[in-house]
């Protein structure tokens, strides 16, 4: 009987041994699906349109069979870039204060309320756009308001939490004594932060923005509700552009044949996109040992 | 005497060198230290705006015929939406929970060494991490809709924002289970219980605060998830009747009323609605994360 009991228990434990290792696959089983997927649609499609013509071409016409996202990669980027300047500074000084100056309520407050940012839905940053931000650029600027500096503007407030996150978490990691030495030799506090912190955290600092660069161009909803949508060159901040995310959404629900090949492929080459920032954010974060 | 005033003499530019060093190094102090409030400051206004102004425009036009049971074009209700919403969290939870769970037990409790297996699950956790919801939705839609036959459909939405927590519930269980102390598997394991026994009776119960922090940010994730879900789980603004029917769900209800551009009321009592949700999730998980941090303090 206690022969059986023992027995049992082994078989037991192998079968949830077994079960543990099967769900421990899952991940690896939608990498690999979904790599399969986007290769196996993306790459036939961008054989036939041709590699260069497609990535470097400037003219998106379905209906004329010309398939070039140059524009749009341009596009993505303008905005991405737009998002940085506006997030960069506005967060990495947010981050210093909830790392080394902010008391311990105000800090608490603060830290909630970049949560919550972090929460809200990218379909309501859209609409904030749509209603706030656009009309102003519209009223004083000129224009339809549907530009990049819109995008730019809500990306930005986007990517904040991200970066505070990060930034903040490379700023608390460096060791107390940095600052106590700055301190000993005399140096005030907030020269001993922006001198001797912020230099300790830069590798975590860069990691953050890596990471929010990422994030911005692969934000989808909320860009395509106020940057236009328009295949072309910009000249100025105020014209409206596509996105590679954008055009991926737009005409998903309508495209056939190499049209869909093209988007895929469109697809293919933000995931690639993401996957080298990725790469890039994984050695950094291990080089700031955050 | 002389030596001594000639001492003074020398000193006292040094000095006034030194007074103005010291005041140029209060001065730039002082830049700092505003420069980085003004920054906080700035960070902390952008977020009481958006939510204050999506609040006082938006309270306003929140009307009972916003939550009748059946949408129709007059009364642009979000209640079907709002009801495929938690379908769409039910679903996808009954799936990625169990095999994200599984897979941090696994990671902690099953594996010892980093061998090339275990790198494997880890570079790819991190991979679904960074994926942005455009593609996941593109894969969803050749996948689940296409390949599978299942059409734009309740099921094939769940699936694919199932495949986008999975790394959210993986990652967090992981770092609850280990937070769990040793000396509880020890103490289970002298008493002679074996590994499962130890996981399900010991282990689970004490590391649940951060497992329920990783399904809480899971079910926020999917609640604010549109672009993946706009072509794989379709924009029917209808209850279903089956998992195999479309279903929209409330970010995607904003998405659609937001950009017909018809509807400007309704669109931004939708937005309080979601914010509102927004908030209360918020609370949830600060409630839960201050638990862990109390269970942290006890141990």
């Amino acid at each position: 009987m206690i022969k059986k009991a023992i027995a049992n228990t082994v078989l037991k434990e192998r079968v949830a041994q077994a079960v543990f290792t099967a769900a421990a696959c899952c991940c690896v089983l939608a990498v690999g699906l979904i790599c399969f997927f986007l290769v196996v649609n993306g790459i036939p499609a961008l054989a036939e349109i041709g590699v260069i013509k497609f990535l470097f071409g400037t003219v998106w016409q379905p209906s004329a069979g010309s398939f070039g996202i140059g524009y749009m990669i341009i596009g993505s980027l303008y905005v991405t870039a737009g998002a940085m300047v506006i997030g960069i500074p506005l967060g990495l000084l947010t981050a210093l204060y909830l790392s080394r100056f902010a008391t311990q309520r105000l800090g608490g407050a603060l830290h909630r309320g970049i949560e919550l940012l972090a929460g809200i839905p990218s379909v309501v940053f859209g609409f904030f756009g749509l209603v706030v931000i656009v009309p102003l650029i519209r009223q004083t600027m000129g224009g339809t308001g549907l530009s990049i500096l819109a995008a730019a503007i809500i990306l930005g407030v986007m990517i904040l939490p991200t970066i505070i996150t990060v930034s903040r978490a490379a700023l608390d990691a460096v060791p107390e004594n940095y600052y106590e030495g700055a301190l000993a030799l005399g140096a005030r506090h907030e020269r001993c932060v922006f001198r001797v912190i912020l230099p300790a955290a830069a590798s975590g600092i860069v990691a953050s923005i890596v990471l929010g660069f990422g994030r911005a161009i692969g934000e989808t909803m909320a860009v395509v509700m106020v940057v236009g949508n328009q295949v072309r060159l910009p000249s100025a901040i105020t014209d409206g552009v596509r996105t590679l995310t954008a055009n991926i959404i737009l005409e998903m629900g309508y495209a056939a044949d190499l049209h869909r090949g093209a988007l895929i492929a469109t697809a293919l080459v933000l995931f690639v996109f993401i996957m080298a920032i990725n790469v890039l954010f994984s050695l950094m974060k291990k080089r700031a040992g955050i | 005497m002389s030596e001594a005033s000639m001492t003074q003499s020398k000193l006292s530019p040094r000095g006034e060198f030194a007074q103005r060093a010291a005041k140029r190094a209060a001065t730039s102090a002082r830049a700092q230290n505003t420069l980085v409030k003004v920054g906080a400051a700035l960070s902390a206004a952008i977020l009481l705006f958006i939510v204050g102004y999506i609040l006082v425009m938006g309270v306003p036009h929140i009307t009972p015929d916003l939550f009748a049971l059946k949408y129709n074009s007059t009364n642009l209700s979000l209640m079907p939406a709002l009801i495929n919403t938690l379908l769409m969290i039910a679903l996808s939870l009954a799936l990625a929970f169990p095999l994200g769970l599984g897979s941090a037990i696994f990671l902690v409790e099953y594996t010892k060494h980093n061998n090339r297996f275990v790198k494997m699950i880890r570079l790819t956790a991190e991979t679904l991490t960074g994926i942005p919801s455009i593609v996941y939705g593109l894969f969803g839609l050749l996948f689940f809709v296409t390949v599978l036959g299942w059409r734009m459909s309740l099921l094939a939405g769940s699936l694919t924002v199932a495949i986008m927590v999975l790394p959210v519930i993986l990652r967090t269980s992981e770092e609850a289970l280990k937070a769990v102390p040793d000396t509880y598997r020890e103490g289970s394991f002298s008493l002679g219980a074996g590994r499962l026994r130890t996981v399900f009776r010991v282990l689970l119960p004490a590391a649940m605060p951060g497992i329920m922090a990783g399904i809480i940010l899971s079910i926020g994730r999917i609640f604010g998830e549109s672009a993946a879900l706009i072509y794989t789980a379709g924009t029917v603004a209808a209850i279903p009747s089956s998992v195999f029917d479309s279903a929209r769900t409330l970010s995607v209800h904003m998405y659609v009323l937001a950009s017909e551009g018809l509807y400007i009321d309704k669109a931004y009592a939708t937005a309080v609605v979601l914010l509102i949700i927004v908030i209360i999730i918020n609370l949830l998980s600060a409630r839960v994360a201050s638990r862990i941090t109390k269970g942290e303090k006890n141990a």
